[in-house]
């Protein structure tokens, strides 16, 4: 190359402020993406160390007693623990079926698309709804609606221990129907779009052989589309495990243990958000060990759910 | 060609398979109004109901206390004001991280083991009840007083607000900055870019509105919540009048609809719709502001 050139097309060397926003640049996302790792084991080591007195106090033994008692500092969240494994199960039971169900008829070619899209668009609005505002509408509106349907069902399986007490308003089983609307966007969302992957292929095929559309639909677009609706249920799940303001409005909160769904209970958030901010002494420690578990058994959800949807996930691309 | 297998190629209502099929398309239709149901009826309500009780001395004055005055509760406006300060400052603290982060993911470490785990830690992060999020910061800010000695104050509030919107925010930005064309990467090198400028000239402003998107969800979602501001910004009855009134008690919409609520007044119960009403029109139209900034990003979801 002759000297002309080399002076014409010299390569610009970065001048080391470039260079040092860049290396700079690069510290400060790490150390913006370790925010999160922070502030998650932050939480986990906060609650466990404000927990920590109860824990050595109680034991195991917190979990299987139903007592809650400041007066005599005896403590244990049995009646929550099992009102939010019940809550929580029970709206999932319920919202499967609905939230599939509604999928399922927003993916097929029933009904015109632009109706579909508008159903699929209520839906996720309905997500957006505070979860207050489906509390303060569960406990003017829903709960006086149901209420004589439930004394129907009182007066004529009252023997059975589930619905053995009078529904006098607040109680378990309107909690149980508004987690069902809480959760219903989760599951429908998540489960149509995983249901819309299921590639074209496989529905022609399943049509080509002679399937109608409901064998197609539960032989082979279900089936291929499994590991995304489990992964929502488990995402409802972990949902209505936590969730807190709607459910304390309407369970009633009370730690007497009841098997009836009609009678009022007590989920670990609604007990926390009862509790906390008057609590002292022990209580806290008590209520801090009940944050725990709730972290842990929404942790052990979540982590299944990822787990579940890596492990079943087919690939057709 | 016979008779019989003419027939068999007609459609025949009266075969079991098609009896099912249209019992069970019935039945999902079923489920498809159901589950529209409770949407209509709760808007519906709150749009009638709290609707009713909005006229302009709701929206600015104080509410009073329960009890004192059946006829007037008097009005939400400093929850309004409330709502919107912490929402500020949990987007001040949450998006520069969030997108931060979600830089990180995407331009840095694509597929690293610490971009694994910090995926998988905002994904952990996102299903943390939002109450265990009050309760963290009621332990670390509130009860030990290291806001310059306050106790319940707004920052708490906005900041418990901001550990719920962080995993959202990171999430969007990663995967709106995955949509961007490595060409243009390649490109911007080309010329001469430093990884800086490439992803500040080039691959932030192809990814904002995606990002937008995600930012204005996460917001929706923090400005309506309420578990993590009830033992951290308390409520109050009175408006902000300087800048230190950031470290008291804070009043919001959505614990103001939670207390009064469960007042035994029909004043402070008229007062709850009042202010469910507002919170629901402003998440919703965030929701729909949302969904139309994302439709109009060159690489958007909706797009591609």
């Amino acid at each position: 190359m002759d000297k002309a050139s080399t002076s014409k097309f010299s390569l610009r060397t970065r001048p080391t402020s470039e260079r040092l926003v860049d290396v700079g640049f690069k510290n400060i996302v790490v150390a913006m993406a370790s925010m999160v790792a922070v502030v998650l084991f932050s939480i986990f080591a906060v609650v466990y160390y404000e927990s920590t007195e109860s824990i050595s106090r109680y034991g195991l033994r917190f979990l299987f007693s139903s007592a809650w008692n400041p007066v005599t500092d005896e403590y244990g969240a049995f009646t929550a623990i099992y009102g939010t494994l019940f809550t929580s199960i029970a709206s999932l039971l319920i919202a499967i079926p609905l939230g599939v169900g509604t999928a399922i008829f927003i993916t097929e070619n029933i009904i015109p698309e632009y109706i579909r899209n508008v159903i699929g668009i209520m839906v996720e609005l309905l997500a957006a709804i505070p979860s207050v505002v489906l509390g303060l509408w569960a406990v003017f509106i829903m709960e006086p609606f149901i209420r004589p349907f439930l004394n129907i069902i009182y007066e004529l399986f009252g023997f059975i221990p589930f619905f053995s007490t009078q529904p006098l308003g607040a109680g378990m089983m309107p909690a149980i129907l508004i987690l069902v609307v809480m959760i219903l966007p989760i599951i429908t969302s998540i489960s149509k779009d995983s249901l819309k992957q299921v590639p074209s292929k496989l529905r022609q095929a399943a049509y080509g052989i002679g399937a109608s559309r409901w064998t197609t639909i539960f032989k082979v677009i279900i089936p291929a589309s499994i590991s995304g609706i489990t992964g929502g249920v488990l995402l409802a799940l972990g949902r209505a495990m936590g969730e807190t303001m709607a459910v304390t409005m309407i369970i009633g909160n009370s730690n007497n243990f009841s098997w009836s769904i009609f009678a009022p209970s007590y989920t670990i958030s609604s007990m926390l958000a009862n509790q906390f901010g008057e609590a002292d002494g022990s209580q806290v420690s008590s209520l801090m060990y009940a944050a725990l578990i709730l972290m842990i058994l929404t942790l052990l959800v979540n982590v299944f759910a990822q787990w579940i949807v890596k492990k079943l996930s087919l690939k057709y691309q | 060609m016979n008779y019989s297998s003419q027939k068999s190629l007609t459609y025949n209502p009266s075969l079991t398979r098609n009896i099912g099929n249209k019992a069970l398309t019935i039945i999902s239709a079923l489920f498809a109004i159901i589950s529209v149901l409770p949407l209509i009826l709760v808007i519906s309500y709150v749009l009638i109901k709290g609707g009713s009780y909005i006229n302009i001395e709701t929206l600015i004055l104080e509410p009073e206390p329960p009890g004192d005055d059946l006829l007037s509760a008097g009005g939400i406006g400093p929850a309004i004001t409330g709502t919107f300060i912490m929402a500020v400052i949990a987007s001040i603290i949450s998006i520069p991280v969030g997108v931060g982060g979600g830089i990180y993911l995407a331009e840095y470490s694509k597929s690293g083991n610490f971009a694994k785990f910090i995926r998988f830690g905002s994904n952990v992060l996102a299903g943390v009840p939002s109450i265990i999020a009050g309760v963290f910061i009621y332990a670390i800010i509130v009860s030990t007083k290291i806001l310059f000695g306050s106790m319940f104050s707004g920052i708490a509030g906005g900041i418990s607000l901001s550990i719920l919107m962080l995993p959202t925010i990171i999430k969007t930005t990663d995967e709106a900055l995955k949509l961007v064309p490595n060409d243009m990467r390649r490109a911007a090198f080309g010329v001469g870019a430093s990884k800086f400028t490439m992803i500040t000239n080039i691959t932030l402003p192809a990814a904002f509105s995606s990002i937008s998107t995600g930012v204005l969800l996460a917001l929706a979602r923090a400005a309506g919540e309420t578990a993590p501001l009830i033992f951290t910004a308390l409520f109050s009855r009175y408006y902000i009048t300087s800048f230190d009134d950031l470290f008291y008690e804070m009043g919001s919409l959505s614990v103001l609809i939670y207390n009064f609520a469960l007042e035994p007044y029909e004043a402070q119960n008229q007062l709850a719709w009042a202010a469910s009403f507002i919170l629901v029109i402003v998440l919703l139209s965030l929701n729909i502001l949302s969904r139309w900034i994302g439709t109009l990003g060159a690489f958007s979801k909706n797009k591609v």
